[in-house]
């Protein structure tokens, strides 16, 4: 288990005039102090990792939200943001001594602008609620987590989200195109807004996927996209995943860029079909779901071209859906593939590392070896068009240890993931899970460089303190320069 | 003023500590193509990392390709060409614009499009080049060699520095090496050409168009002026204004769209694909705009419905400007006659026909003494202005890079 830092116990036992202090800023029950009450906000969707909140403040406006970070900056309290709270990497984790801000409540559509395709929102909205809003219109908001019927907008700016549709459209650094937030010192900034880019450094930029590190997130602004007139899937079969995975690379390398590209190995493919009988073929080594949008001329010429690249590639089955029902379907196993292995399991926990397409056999040769070592199963579901892997490792909490070695393993995996050149998350975030991997991917200097920059917004250290980063930020001793004038040698090197 | 030219990456962090220590400052250059570009720098050495080139990785079904930064984009486009990818962002040569078309030196580099954060006609559909720079490695301004992001298409493991290198002007650190996600050549494009728009109805029409799911990839309006200079035969004798319309992808689809968009807004001429790529090459360059004996060629990125109401005050205060249009109204290409344009190159009532637009405007051709006196890029302020400053100390806190290039001081 990873150690979250240790509370302080002066900043406790002031908790009552903190919450006192809360109360003056959100009146009502936009404060959340009793402990059954506070209970609700314990974890996020990493729910192996849990802690009591000290308390939580449900703000409406983003002037009490500027108030509570001014209060809480001056009083050095720790804040702790929290969008909807399914983040799979402990992110929104409470800690002991730190305030939980919850963004629920800005739930509000703030501005519908179709003729510049953009839509204002407060980042409480979730992310299906977006395209619930511009449908109408043909519109859509391309970035889809699988959670997004639930998940906020915030957390997807705080996370970089992605979804099956990525690799065509990207994730959400590519489709928000302004934000309002707010410092750990309660000011307000504004970065980008409705036009292309933005003077300056790329703030923005950065603070898509910050976790909460860097400041507040209280209104987004988005591109949507129209939605595409068709759609078409594809099930093919494959006698194993290495071949599966060869079927994507000639797809790719053919100059096709599916919507989505989806890997299911045959524990996935048993555990989903057993649930939504989707006609998967349980003879399959892996399954690979190729969906390819767009207007209708252009879907049946490309699913008639993969059709052709599934052939050469040994594919053992292959069906294209000759509907929308069908195709829906054919979806169905994969949307479910998290809650069906939940049945073959009392637990189960969600890698999420990203690997070179082409190391993807290797890869599921070690951690079958790592299955027989560590006495778990894996099911492997595969966002293939990006590399982006999502093994599940079943296993039972109850059941003493096995939390203990799931984590291992987990671990083990990510560490060969960074090992073949990947990295330790495709979207799900560093955050808790992964904190103490992070010096597997990044030396001191790299690291070093990063907190810098969260010194930058936040000198205090008080927002999110404990996630992504292995040690907390030192700001005053990164900031300085260790260099003095007249000892470094004068470089010997040419001029002209 | 000396000139370094490190010959590994080694060096050049040694190159920097060394100017840290002793409070030289440096200034960036790889191929030197966009010198011209922002303010001019005031550094005592000149720091010249061309050296630092060739591509590292290339593997086209991986999506991925990295190179030394200091590749010649001639380099990186021709390996692309073979493999039938691009880099979708459509990086554009602007060697043309800012007057460097007959000079020696002066090839784009790889390093120099992230920098400069460019993005083409393409942009409108596809993003800048910040959306497709994955990862990289370089040397921070007290001279430590780092890296961030990955060598894989999806990505978030810690802050995405990536963005905040793109578009900084080097002045942040030095781009080492660089991975870039890299797209499929569309099999075939087409261009449809709208004839004799007023500003308002195209800048509307190309709204409508982007609306629809025909995936228009770019959309552009030339104002009557502009699309007589275009060295494309249909659009400079279509004897007024030309709006225009790309579609790219499979040649089935490609026609069907093309169809479809002809169904919704009427019959215009088509190009092919050679000429569409022609016309769109000219756009990216700027070139409508470069025949007008500009002294002062300014971009603005405006709400793209706006724009039209930001050249017609535009048109109020300097009677002889040009403009065009691209990204579907999002960026306008501004020139102005050096009399009107005045001793700051028009920027106080240019910026000021942007506040109705939001947005940002960068001046980007302008005689050396307006370049140093008129802020090329907006003056960022308040609690803003500070957090940048502080960024910029978090990674060269001694100012060793590009002094000035951005804003003063930055
Ligand atoms: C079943 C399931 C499926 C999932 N599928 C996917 C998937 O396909 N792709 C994917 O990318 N993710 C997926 N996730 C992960 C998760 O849904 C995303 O990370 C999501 O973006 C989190 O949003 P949230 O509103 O729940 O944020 P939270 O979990 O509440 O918070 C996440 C992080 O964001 C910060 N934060 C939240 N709001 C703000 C704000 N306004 N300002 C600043 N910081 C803020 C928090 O501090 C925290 O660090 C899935 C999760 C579940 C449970």
């Amino acid at each position: 288990m990873i150690k979250m830092p240790l509370p302080d116990r002066e900043v406790l036992a002031r908790r009552l005039e903190i919450v006192a202090a809360l109360r003056k800023i959100v009146p009502g029950e936009g404060v959340i102090e009793a402990e059954h009450e506070r209970r609700a906000f314990e974890c996020d969707g990493l729910t192996a990792y849990r802690q009591l909140p000290m308390v939580v403040v449900l703000p409406q406006t983003t002037a009490q939200i500027v108030e509570i970070l001014r209060y809480c900056f001056v009083n050095k309290v720790k804040v702790v943001p929290r969008g909807a709270g399914t983040s799979l990497s402990g992110g929104a984790l409470p800690l002991e001594d730190a305030v939980l801000l919850g963004l629920g409540k800005f739930k509000r559509i703030l501005d519908i602008d179709i003729a510049n395709r953009c839509v204002v929102v407060q980042p409480g909205v979730t992310n299906l609620g977006i395209t619930h809003a511009v449908q109408t219109h043909g519109l859509y908001y391309a970035p889809d987590p699988s959670s997004q019927i639930a998940c906020t907008i915030g957390g997807n700016v705080a996370e970089n989200s992605g979804g099956v549709h990525c690799l065509k459209y990207g994730l959400t650094t590519n489709n928000v195109i302004g934000v309002e937030m707010v410092t750990m010192e309660g000011e307000v900034l504004r970065l980008g807004g409705k036009h292309f880019d933005a003077s300056g450094y790329d703030l923005l930029g950065v603070m898509v996927g910050s976790e909460g590190l860097l400041g507040v997130v209280t209104e987004v602004t988005v591109r949507v996209l129209p939605t595409p007139p068709g759609a078409r899937a594809l099930m093919i079969g494959f006698d194993s995943v290495e071949g599966a995975g060869d079927c994507v690379a000639a797809v790719i390398a053919g100059g096709i860029v599916p919507g989505g590209m989806e890997i299911m190995d045959r524990l996935a493919v048993e555990a989903a079909e057993a649930f939504v009988h989707a006609g998967y073929p349980l003879d399959a080594e892996a399954l690979l779901i190729v969906e390819l949008d767009g207007c209708e001329a252009e879907v049946d010429h490309l699913v008639a071209c993969v059709e052709a690249i599934a052939a050469r590639h040994g594919a053992t089955s292959c069906r294209a859906s000759q509907s929308e029902a069908q195709r829906l379907l054919f979806w169905a196993g994969r949307k479910a593939a998290f809650p069906a292995v939940g049945r073959l399991s009392p637990d189960y926990y969600c890698m999420d590392g990203t690997i070179p397409r082409k190391k993807i056999g290797d890869v599921l040769r070690r951690m079958k070896q790592m299955e027989a070592q560590y006495g778990l199963r894996v099911a492997n579901v595969f966002h293939a068009g990006d590399g982006n892997l999502h093994p599940l490792i079943l296993y039972d909490a109850n059941k003493p240890g096995e939390l203990e070695r799931a984590e291992e393993f987990g671990n083990d995996i990510l560490r060969l993931c960074v090992e073949v050149g990947g990295v330790l998350t495709g979207e799900h975030g560093v955050g808790v899970e992964k904190r103490d991997l992070m010096t597997a991917m990044f030396d001191e200097i790299d690291l070093n460089q990063q907190q810098r920059l969260k010194c930058a917004f936040d000198e205090s250290s008080l927002l999110n303190p404990g996630k992504v980063f292995p040690q907390l930020c030192r700001c005053a001793e990164l900031g300085r320069m260790h260099v003095k004038a007249g000892q470094t040698r004068f470089p010997d090197l040419p001029r002209f | 003023m000396g000139v370094f030219q490190p010959s590994d990456e080694a060096q050049a962090a040694e190159i920097v500590a060394w100017a840290a220590a002793e409070s030289q400052s440096l200034e960036i250059v790889a191929g030197a193509s966009k010198r011209r570009l922002g303010r001019p720098p005031h550094a005592d050495h000149r720091f010249d990392v061309s050296r630092l080139a060739g591509i590292v990785d290339y593997d086209p079904a991986e999506l991925i390709l990295t190179a030394r930064a200091a590749t010649p984009m001639v380099e990186i486009e021709a390996q692309l060409e073979a493999r039938r990818q691009m880099l979708a962002f459509e990086p554009m040569d602007w060697r043309g614009l800012l007057g460097l078309e007959n000079e020696p030196s002066g090839e784009p580099t790889l390093g120099g499009v992230l920098a400069c954060n460019l993005g083409g006609p393409r942009r409108v559909r596809a993003g800048s080049a910040r959306d497709y720079f994955l990862g990289f490695a370089a040397i921070n301004g007290r001279g430590e060699r780092w890296k961030a992001g990955g060598k894989v298409v999806k990505n978030v493991t810690g802050f995405d520095m990536c963005k905040l290198q793109a578009g900084a002007y080097g002045t942040l650190s030095v781009l080492t090496e660089v991975t870039l996600k890299v797209m499929p050549r569309p099999e075939t494009a087409g261009t449809i050409l709208l004839p004799s728009l007023s500003d308002e109805a195209a800048i509307a029409e190309l709204s409508r168009a982007l609306n629809t799911p025909f995936e228009v990839s770019a959309a552009a309006h030339l104002p009557a002026p502009a699309a007589r200079r275009s060295g494309v035969a249909a659009v400079a004798q279509g004897h007024g204004a030309v709006t225009a319309l790309r579609i790219e992808g499979p040649a089935p689809s490609v026609a069907f769209r093309a169809d479809a968009i002809e169904k919704l807004f009427g019959r215009g001429a088509r190009l092919d694909a050679a000429e569409s790529g022609r016309l769109w090459r000219e756009i990216g360059e700027a070139r409508p705009l470069l025949g007008a004996g500009a002294a002062c060629v300014w971009r603005l990125c405006p709400t793209s419905s706006l724009a039209p109401a930001v050249v017609s005050d535009l048109h109020e205060k300097f009677p002889l400007a040009e403009v065009f249009y691209d990204w579907g109204g999002g960026l306008i290409w501004l020139s102005l006659d050096a009399g009107e344009a005045g001793s700051d190159g028009g920027a106080a009532r240019v910026r000021a026909a942007m506040t109705l637009a939001g947005g940002h405007s960068t001046l980007v051709v302008a005689p050396d003494a307006i370049r140093a006196a008129a802020p090329a890029f907006d003056p960022v302020e308040g609690a803003l202005a500070a957090l940048s400053k502080r960024v910029k100390t978090s990674f060269d806190p001694c100012g060793v890079f590009n002094p000035g290039r951005m804003q003063e001081g930055q």
